[in-house]
């Protein structure tokens, strides 16, 4: 790594050496990966693999016990809380849906929105007509206009997923953690939010778990396949789903 | 779009419960002072200050529910606050009384005279004066709260923790106030008060006038609430209590919405605690006792949590029921259905009063089947609550 | 040199008569005599009769001496005859011992001036330093130490002579050592070897008595004396750290007992039980009914009542914390707070049954013999129901232990803290688990009830003071992990021991409760807290 340059990487996203032990147990072991700006990134790795660990690594959920994660090349992500993270831009997708239930499906959009989130500005809040448009805009996409009125517990499951993508188009970031956002959808669905994430991809740059082989397939980009904390294999989906670890990974020993 | 804080924080039922209090709070001073003694309508003074004391009870379910029902922050400890404004209000009131003190010494209140004390201790300076007493019923509970929350907050003590070290907080100042040498009359309190701005506080004009602020108090406090449920912070505490960390991962900054609701709900009990003082005519340690403010919990859970209107008719309601059973033959089993209150309103009662009417209400409204999901309570931080 | 031999002679002398009389009462010659020398009404015959009635070995000795010490030894002029008003009113006839109805009207009560006082005294310390009763010997040498009377002197050297209990010699010769030390004209030697035998005591007496020797000492006594002092001092320091740290073991031991079911049913369950306290009252309420029962049908089975009781209190708080869990707690997994308010409830409901079944006040429970008492260990006393409490809390926590290590339940129980859904979908009947763990955690309440019976007071409250301490130990020590409440309520315990004596009983447990609110500001979850996704919000 070319350490002369202030940025120390190109990338987007930026993890190098990174470990993580939970009581002795190596959930992620010396990681290392990169995504460059505008990227659509797909991860697959069986369970356990620690996918959502890493997620939690990136927005600071987990502290690492060693290694350099690095955001926009210069900011050390070790060091800050959720909160910070979040406000420099990167958002997430939770693997388990995570809407605020008794809230409209609105007002979850409302809360996502990136504007002030400081006390003060939410106590003296008023809405605006670019907001308000913006959140029709986003329900539009999520195709839940007619829900935005309900409360969010009442949404199916499928439902809530995307309006957990939803939020996350709210809430504008740069970066983009989606965590298996089609488990539990129909093909159509499954398909619908491949598009959207396309769709997003076009001015975002993004990091999107999955298991679902025809899913990731039809997102058509590079995948990394992690296993026991490292990286196995990366590529296209052909390359990857051909390597002989990968497969060994997969269907087991 | 939407309208301003005010207008917005003023639905038909807070407006009505507004209008309510307000008469109330005229109605049973006037007909007091004003009605012949004896007649069918006039409200005796002992009533007034009872109701007095209820409507200050109301103002600390009310700030209970601000960060019970709308943060998901359950504090045991409440009581500690309603203590510390009562004693600043005690303070005050020590310090008219001046040289009719049975000692008739007109610097030291009775019992530091008693206790040989030469001088008044530093922290009772100021106390003479109404202003500085009226800061300090609003400042010693909030700078506690503060400092407590910022602490408590910024490590993400949650769910039963939090509320296990808030009983112990007022544990701690129950232990400390009972105590001689802490210069806040030990076991006894401060009590014998004289006057309050120059009026007997015994006076039928001043329990009256002290009726009507305590109304006027609960209607501030209650605006004051609906305002903040209201905006979009009141969104975001509600987020903070149905998922905290997800709040977190949009870029909210959790601890600083806890810490403000629970600084402003404090800073509210501490104004309950304070009109509470003269109206009963003594503050004691025993206002700190973790038993008190589990109860003023319960009057929150009976009224319904989440919903401001309930948390104050639950202070009424329960204490009511206190006040009738306790002075009856009755007195043996009270304790007994105290208990049984706890126990079946959280079984079967869960949104309490008004929230119970409330969502039976959506549903004859538009029976529509998922009105009644409205309300999900859930505590934070239950450590088997599994990710 | 010779004054001291002559002294020894001396001494010698005087008790070998002493002895003799004692031993051979016939020869003291006419009792009836002396004891009439009271009836002269001359302070020089009263002294006489005294010495001679503590020389005669009678066994009415004591009591005429101690009578004439509290004025109620009374004499008729006339007839001589001389009586005992005894404390309980009686009166007897002082040479015989008979009973007489009344008093002579003209008798008047035997007359002593300060001389004679200390003359009573000395003969009386003599009389119960000779007495056949090993205890009152004991007691007798530990006031002369105190009292260091030289005219005693003579007495104890004979009695240390003769002296065969190992702990009662040891007693006089401190006491011989003691008076020698005051004796004005002891030789140097002398009082230097009383100095090094007061300073072998090493105790706040021992202290006391150096302390008081005044500045006229030689100086090489002097010296040594002050040396002895801070020895003294330096090693009472130290014993009075072993006694504040026992304190602090004992109080740890009894946190842990009140503490260990809470941490049971938190740690599995996530549940905070705030009628824990009162399955506490209800183990010390069945303790009471027990010994009831025994005290009123088999009062020869007293000393095995709480043999009894243990297993009894197991039950009933067991019994009635599955009831509760079946009946409320069931229905409020998931909804922490409220379960904290319901068994809030539960608690008020329970304390107002057992205030109305046994009553408001304070119930009487015993201690069994083995319980009671005391025995000294270096400069601190050990009381045996502490002792037997921490020996049966270390059991119980080792009994725990290995229920959870080899036990299915136990097994079960540790799967279902670790990850419940996991547990669930095991096979484990999560359940039954939840129902089992809070009737373990609610028995095991009970049996510290029986426990904390023998040292506190048996009322509706108990529960109540102990239910704030428990959750300081549980939180302080972490959840999940016995050994972290076990530490958490050791270290509580010996910190609030030794916080005690610096800022008082009540500081010291406000600065204890201030510490633990900043501790668990460092590390929320506790000492030992278990990680992973497990216990994550
Ligand atoms: N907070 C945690 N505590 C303990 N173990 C954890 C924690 N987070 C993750 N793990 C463990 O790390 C491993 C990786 O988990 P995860 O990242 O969720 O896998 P994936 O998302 O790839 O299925 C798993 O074995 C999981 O049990
Ligand atoms: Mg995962």
């Amino acid at each position: 790594m070319n350490v002369m340059d202030t940025r120390a990487t190109s990338a987007m996203l930026y993890l190098d050496g990174v470990h993580v032990s939970f009581d002795g147990f190596h959930a992620i072991n010396n990681l290392s990966l990169a995504l460059e700006p505008g990227e659509m990134r797909a991860i697959i790795g069986p369970n356990g693999a620690g996918k959502t660990t890493m997620m939690d690594i990136i927005t600071g959920k987990t502290k690492p016990d060693e290694g350099t994660v690095l955001f926009d090349g210069t900011v050390d992500l070790t060091r800050l809380d959720e909160t910070r993270i979040a406000e420099l831009g990167i958002g997430r997708k939770f693997q388990k849906p995570t809407v605020f239930e008794s809230q409209t499906v609105q007002d979850n959009l409302l809360l996502a929105l990136n504007v002030d989130h400081s006390v003060r500005g939410t106590l003296f809040w008023r809405g605006s007509k670019a907001e308000s448009e913006r959140i029709d805009k986003v329900l539009e996409t999520i195709r839940l206009t007619d829900a935005r009125n309900r409360l969010a517990g009442s949404l199916s499951h499928g439902q809530k997923q995307w309006l957990e993508i939803g939020m996350l188009l709210a809430q504008d970031p740069k970066v983009l953690l989606v965590d298996e956002p089609v488990a539990g959808m129909t093909d159509v669905e499954t398909h619908l939010t491949a598009e959207l994430l396309k769709e997003i991809n076009r001015n975002h740059t993004i990091m999107v778990v999955e298991h679902d082989m025809t899913f990731v397939r039809e997102l058509g980009v590079k995948v990394t396949c992690l296993h026991e904390g490292s990286v196995l294999a990366e590529g296209s989906i052909d390359q990857v789903s051909s390597n002989e670890r990968v497969v060994e990974v997969y269907l087991g020993r | 779009m939407t309208p301003h804080i005010l207008t917005r924080s003023l639905d038909r039922a807070a407006t009505a419960f507004v209008l309510i209090v307000a008469a109330i709070g005229v109605l049973i001073p006037l007909s007091n002072l004003l009605l012949p003694q004896g007649s069918m309508f006039q409200v005796p003074t002992y009533l007034v200050a009872l109701w007095g004391k209820y409507v200050c009870y109301a103002i600390l379910a009310l700030s209970i529910d601000l960060i019970w029902g709308y943060c998901g922050i359950l504090s045991l400890g409440h009581g500690a606050f309603f203590a510390l404004g009562g004693y600043a209000m005690g303070m005050y009131l020590m310090r008219q009384i001046g040289s009719r003190g049975v000692y008739g010494n007109p610097i030291l209140p009775d019992f530091m005279v008693f206790l040989n004390w030469s001088k008044l201790p530093w922290y009772w300076y100021g106390f003479d004066k109404f202003w500085f007493a009226a800061l300090m019923v609003l400042l010693v509970p909030g700078l506690l709260a503060f400092c407590f929350g910022w602490l408590a907050f910024r490590s993400r003590v949650t769910g039963v923790y939090l509320s296990i070290i808030t009983q112990a907080m007022t544990y701690a100042l129950l232990l400390a106030f009972f105590r001689n040498d802490f210069g806040f009359g030990g076991n006894n309190g401060l009590t014998d008060f004289k006057d309050i701005l120059g009026f007997n506080v015994q006076a039928e004009g001043t329990r009256a006038a002290l009726f009507l602020l305590s109304c006027l108090a609960l209607i501030i406090a209650f605006l004051i609430s609906r305002a903040i449920v209201a905006s979009k912070l009141g969104k975001v505490l509600i987020a903070v209590r149905d998922a905290e960390s997800r709040t977190r991962f949009l870029g909210y900054r959790v601890e600083s919405y806890k810490l403000f609701v629970f600084t402003l709900s404090a800073c509210m009990a501490g104004v309950a605690g304070a009109l509470y003082v003269p109206q009963v005519g003594i503050i004691n340690p025993s206002e700190f006792a973790p038993a008190n403010s589990i109860e003023a919990v319960i009057w929150v859970a009976v009224g319904g949590r989440g919903t401001l209107v309930g948390a104050a008719l639950g202070a009424v309601v329960v204490n009511y029921a206190k006040t009738f059973f306790t002075s009856g033959p009755l007195a043996p089993y009270w304790l007994f259905m105290l208990g049984a209150l706890f126990i079946l309103v959280t079984l079967l009662l869960p949104k309490g009063i008004v929230g119970t009417f409330n969502s039976w209400w959506e549903k004859a409204r538009h029976s529509s089947p998922d009105a009644d999901s409205a309300a999900r309570e859930d505590g934070i931080g239950a450590p088997n609550a599994a990710e | 040199m010779f004054a001291n031999c002559i002294d020894r002679f001396r001494a010698l002398f005087l008790s070998i008569l002493l002895l003799s009389c004692l031993t051979v009462p016939a020869l003291a010659g006419p009792f009836e005599d002396s004891v009439a020398k009271f009836a002269n009404d001359e302070f020089s015959d009263t002294e006489a009769a005294i010495g001679e009635v503590a020389a005669s070995g009678n066994a009415l000795a004591s009591p005429i001496i101690s009578a004439l010490q509290d004025g109620r030894l009374s004499a008729d002029p006339d007839s001589k005859k001389v009586f005992i008003t005894r404390t309980d009113g009686k009166i007897v006839d002082a040479a015989t011992g008979a009973a007489v109805d009344k008093l002579p009207d003209n008798a008047a009560a035997v007359r002593l001036n300060n001389r004679l006082r200390r003359t009573v005294e000395a003969a009386l310390g003599g009389l119960t330093l000779l007495s056949p009763d090993p205890a009152k010997r004991l007691a007798a040498a530990q006031s002369v130490f105190k009292s260091h009377e030289e005219n005693v002197l003579p007495t104890v050297e004979s009695a240390l002579a003769k002296e065969s209990v190992k702990s009662v010699k040891q007693a006089f010769a401190e006491a011989r050592a003691a008076i020698i030390l005051f004796k004005s004209d002891a030789s140097d030697s002398d009082k230097l070897d009383a100095v090094a035998v007061v300073k072998a005591r090493g105790d706040q007496e021992a202290l006391a008595l150096l302390t008081a020797l005044g500045a006229d000492q030689p100086p090489l006594v002097a010296n040594a004396a002050a040396s002895a002092v801070s020895s003294i001092q330096s090693n009472l320091a130290m014993w009075s750290m072993v006694q504040n740290a026992w304190y602090g073991v004992s109080l740890g031991s009894v946190l842990l007992l009140a503490a260990i079911g809470l941490a049971i049913t938190f740690g599995v369950m996530g549940v905070i039980n705030m009628a824990h306290g009162e399955m506490v009252m209800l183990g010390a309420y069945t303790t009471f009914v027990v010994q009831e029962v025994i005290r009123s049908r088999y009062p020869a089975l007293f000393d095995y009542s709480l043999l009894i009781a243990v297993p009894l209190a197991f039950l009933v708080a067991g019994l009635i914390g599955v009831l509760i869990e079946r009946t409320i707690i069931r229905f409020l997994y998931g909804r922490p707070l409220e379960t904290l308010l319901a068994t809030w409830g539960l608690s008020l409901v329970l304390q107002q049954a057992v205030r109305t079944a046994f009553g408001p006040t304070n119930r009487e429970v015993g201690n069994p013999s083995w319980m009671s008492g005391a025995f000294e260990l270096g400069q601190i006393t050990i009381t045996y129901n502490r002792l037997w409490i921490l020996c049966f809390t270390l059991a119980v926590f080792a009994i725990l232990l290995a229920m959870l290590r080899y036990t299915a339940l136990g097994l079960e129980m540790r799967a279902v803290t670790q990850n419940r859904r996991m547990a669930a979908s095991m096979g484990i009947a999560t359940s039954r688990v939840d129902a089992l763990t809070f009737g373990l955690g609610s028995g095991i309440a009970g049996i510290a009830g029986v426990a904390l019976s023998q040292i506190d007071n048996v009322s509706p409250n108990l529960g109540q003071s102990y239910i704030i301490d428990s959750f300081m130990v549980v939180v302080f020590g972490g959840v999940g992990n016995l050994w972290g409440t076990l530490v958490g309520a050791f270290t509580l315990g010996i910190a609030n021991k030794f916080l005690e004596p610096v800022a008082g009983a009540v500081l010291g447990k406000i600065a204890i409760l201030v510490l633990i609110i900043l501790f668990i500001q460092k590390r929320p979850r506790g000492l030992f807290a278990l990680k992973g996704r497990a216990v994550e919000a």
